[in-house]
């Protein structure tokens, strides 16, 4: 391996940034987890510790949410359903984020697991984007008067659930095709241009008037007030942590059903 | 150049020609997909009678009045640069009050009022206890001020 002669930091000969800014360097990391085993014996121990402390967050988070704040000033206890809502929507456009990252990692880099990752992510992240498409419609019947409006918010989330369904659908029917029971690249091609979409969710409230109110929390800091908001940083942890565990079991199963079929074609070969 | 190299630029351009479309498509739709008219869209561009549009805005405080048939309600919508009247018959959502956020489904008459057939409440995006309400709210630096 070409970037074995950097192993130790040969520091007497070469100082040691000078091996840091060698391309082959950076690259060196990237590729370190190219190999599933090296993965492996980091991703099975790492599940369980994103899984039940995230689960452990966000049950604590819920409870907090449900009886140690205070109601809302405007909607009364119907605002505690934000504390699953928000998370819900961050890790449906999160996932499509990493949907795209891995795209691009597949088609730029080649690398194996990025496909894997890729099809691993598509499943949670459909399932929080309709969670949060769920939720959503609860809320609005009580506050809005509606279970759903055809506002800018709310359509270009449900057309995220549909790309999720369509990159699912198209990864499945072309996983034969692909590597280690990765994505194609062209299902590849669709998350990246899918991503669009993240954006255009993001600004829909600012750039057309909507139903929907305006964004909650941005850079400036938030609106919501700070005894209403502390449950909502531990859900929204918890959610991620949760959701980074279902990924690498979903990597893990993918990599599994890559040996079973290897082991399958040359039992078959004979 | 390496291949990798070409597929990183090859990838980067489409992603940057994407982004373009994205905002163009965006910017083209600017109007069309905006859910509601606010009340000075309609003064400026005029909406005319019995097309059915949804009206957005605040309802302005002490304009809010109930006819003597009980279902009947009467109030004006404003976005702060216009203000237009409006009346509706049945149940109002629980949110729906004076100060608040409304968008109304219907159309305007004859007489330039809007006759909504329905009501729907719109909250703004704060959130706080009702020991807070009432307090003076910046919505620049979202900081809450007690009102004197």
């Amino acid at each position: 391996m070409a970037t074995q002669r950097f192993v130790g930091f040969s520091i007497g000969k070469m100082p040691y940034w000078r091996c840091l800014a060698r391309p082959a360097k950076d690259a060196a990391l990237m590729h370190r987890f190219a190999n599933p085993a090296r993965f492996l014996k980091i991703a099975r121990p790492l599940t369980g510790w994103l899984f039940w402390p995230g689960l452990l967050l966000l049950l604590a988070g819920c409870a907090c949410g449900l009886f140690l704040t205070p109601a809302d000033y405007l909607q009364g206890q119907t605002v505690r359903i934000l504390y699953i809502h928000v998370p819900a929507a961050w890790l449906g456009m999160g996932g499509w984020s990493g949907i795209a990252i891995a795209a691009l990692m597949q088609l730029v880099w080649k690398h194996p697991l990025a496909a894997v990752a890729g099809r691993a992510i598509a499943a949670p992240g459909a399932l929080f984007t309709a969670i949060c498409l769920m939720t959503g419609s609860i809320w609005g019947r009580p506050t809005w008067g509606t279970w759903w409006e055809w506002d800018g918010r709310m359509t270009s989330m449900l057309v995220l659930f549909f790309l999720y369904l369509g990159y699912i659908a198209l990864g499945n029917a072309s996983a034969r095709q692909a590597q280690q029971g990765g994505v194609s690249n062209v299902t590849a091609i669709f998350g990246l241009v899918g991503a669009i979409n993240i954006p255009i969710i993001n600004r829909s409230v600012v750039w057309w008037n909507s139903l929907h109110q305006g964004p909650s929390i941005t850079l400036r800091g938030s609106s919501i007030d700070g005894s209403l908001l502390w449950p909502l940083g531990l859900t929204l942890l918890g959610f991620t942590l949760l959701f980074g565990g279902l990924v690498l079991m979903r990597m893990r199963a993918i990599l599994a059903q890559n040996k079973v079929e290897a082991r399958m074609q040359r039992l078959a070969r004979g | 150049m390496k291949a990798k190299h070409q597929r990183l630029i090859l990838a980067l351009a489409a992603l940057v020609a994407l982004v373009g479309a994205g905002l163009l498509a965006a910017s083209a739709l600017k109007d069309e997909a905006a859910y509601f008219y606010a009340p000075h869209d309609v003064k400026t561009k005029g909406v005319e009678p019995g097309k059915a549009i949804r009206l957005g805005g605040m309802v302005v405080k002490n304009s809010l009045k109930r006819a003597a048939d009980g279902v009947t309600i009467r109030f004006d919508v404003t976005d702060g640069k216009a203000t237009v009247p409006a009346t509706f018959s049945g149940i109002a959502p629980d949110l729906f009050k004076e100060g608040s956020g409304v968008v109304a489904e219907g159309s305007f008459d004859a007489k330039g009022s809007f006759v909504a057939t329905n009501l729907l409440a719109k909250h703004d995006e704060r959130y706080m206890p009702r020991e807070l309400e009432g307090m003076s709210y910046n919505e620049s630096t979202h900081e809450m001020k007690a009102e004197r």
